[in-house]
């Protein structure tokens, strides 16, 4: 359960920066959704909802995307679906229902580092950079590592325009539950980047694999050898939705699944 | 605190509390179509338009509605009864407790999707569970309402 003492809209993030810091107990609300979940006792409640921070623009080499963005404006975007072949759409898709989908924000989500992430997974295996108000820009890839270094408001993010092939695998109990383990990969030129998550630690990417795979053809027997190299590099653990071994295991087949599609559709 | 919306297009200030659900709020105004579930954002049932947005009752913090406008169940009498009707003919509309969150989803699909196609009505229906009846039938009454609903429009 939350408890929130008051409730404040900023209407400038320097407003709502200067709010948040104010006190300790004080917090930011994006969609509000995952902290509902949790219990929590706020003294000012900073919702940044009316920062202006919910949009999504397309430029010439880039998009940017506001942190109040829910997951269902990124899920339809015709330009996004179109640039990355509906990888954010994919990696969406199956959380919840469209309701849940119209009230979390990519802001929340990433600045939080969840491990179940399916969004964090996908993103990162894009060339994206996030922009935190108060420390600037840091590569998506260093803030998943390392977090913020203080406390601070994830304003937007940058996700430059590759021309590539974009896949997103998933293994879910149930449509609509967590990720027991899900896997990302984009291939440019003949450049591979794999990213896991749900392991069930935050989404990583897989750096081994991805140099075995690059310049090499995708056959039976390198997608048995980068399957076996994958499931080495990558940190896997249990929890109530897998073991382990199950992880292990599945994570393979993932990666092959999406090998092969990005095959057939080069062929 | 106090808030000031709009709630089935009556203008209303309502004292809350800053860490209250909108789903109880709305209960509290006598709303009692809008049900209580799971409670945990997952089953549908507490489904509101939020400024034509259908979002999760029981997870949106009531302050979040200041200045806006809530539709529930209660303000859409006449599409819901047409809704029922499809529902209650392939016996789908059992208990009937998951009926108010289902038809607002439809209804959200209805209003930002021109001709939906089976996939849409799954994508924008997967967040309302029903223990009655499987969703077949359900699929069957969408589509007929929908088909209704274009005929409805060229009259
Ligand atoms: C029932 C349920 C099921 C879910 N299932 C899945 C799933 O299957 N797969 C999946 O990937 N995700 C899932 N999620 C997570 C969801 O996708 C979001 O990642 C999550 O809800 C966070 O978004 P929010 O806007 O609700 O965050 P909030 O609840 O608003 O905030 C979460 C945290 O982030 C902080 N915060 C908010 N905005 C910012 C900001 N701009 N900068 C810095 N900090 C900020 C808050 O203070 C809080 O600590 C689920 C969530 C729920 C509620």
């Amino acid at each position: 359960m939350i408890t929130i003492r008051k409730y404040f809209f900023p209407e400038t993030i320097e407003e709502a920066y200067e709010t948040l810091m104010e006190k300790k107990s004080n917090a930011l609300i994006g969609g509000g959704a995952y902290l509902k979940l949790g219990s929590k006792a706020m003294g000012t409640a900073v919702d940044l909802s009316k920062v202006g921070l919910d949009y999504i623009r397309e430029e010439e080499s880039a998009f940017e995307i506001g942190a109040m963005t829910t997951f269902s404006t990124v899920m339809l975007h015709e330009g996004l679906n179109k640039h990355f072949d509906n990888l954010f759409q994919r990696a969406i898709e199956d959380i919840v229902g469209m309701q849940l989908k119209n009230m979390v924000t990519i802001g929340a989500t990433i600045y939080s580092r969840y491990g179940f992430s399916d969004f964090l997974t996908a993103l990162l295996v894009t060339n994206t950079k996030v922009k935190l108000f108060n420390a600037g820009w840091i590569s998506l890839n260093a803030f998943l590592e390392n977090g913020p270094e203080k406390r601070d408001i994830l304003e937007k993010i940058r996700i430059e325009k590759t021309n590539g092939l974009y896949r997103f695998q998933d293994l879910r109990g149930s449509s609509s539950d967590y990720s027991i383990i899900n896997l990302a990969l984009s291939k440019e030129k003949d450049a591979y980047r794999i990213a896991v998550g749900a392991r069930p630690g935050r989404a990583k990417l897989a750096v081994k694999t991805m140099d075995f795979l690059q310049e090499r053809e995708v056959t039976a027997e390198n997608m048995e050898k980068a399957g076996a190299i994958l499931s080495e590099e990558v940190v896997f653990g249990t929890n109530g939705r897998g073991s382990k071994e199950y992880r292990k295991a599945m994570a393979k087949v993932l990666l092959k699944k999406a090998l092969q599609e990005v095959s057939i559709h080069e062929n | 605190m106090k808030i000031n919306l709009t709630i089935n297009g009556k203008e209303k200030e309502i004292e809350i509390a800053p860490d209250d659900y909108l789903s109880e709020v709305l209960r509290r105004e006598g709303l009692l179509g809008v049900k209580k579930g799971c409670d945990t954002e997952s089953c549908g049932l507490c489904t509101v338009h939020l400024d034509d947005v259908a979002v999760l009752s029981c997870g949106t913090l009531a302050a979040k509605a200041h200045g806006k406008a809530i539709t529930t169940i209660e303000g859409v009498e006449k599409k819901a009864e047409k809704i029922r009707y499809e529902l209650g003919k392939r016996g789908v509309d059992q208990c009937g407790y998951c009926a108010p969150g289902t038809i607002m989803s439809i209804l959200y699909l209805e209003k930002v999707v021109k001709d939906p196609t089976e996939e849409d009505i799954n994508r924008y229906l997967k967040g309302n569970f029903c223990r009655c009846s499987g969703y077949v039938g359900q699929l069957e009454a969408i589509k007929s309402y929908l088909e209704g609903q274009k005929h409805e429009v060229c009259e």
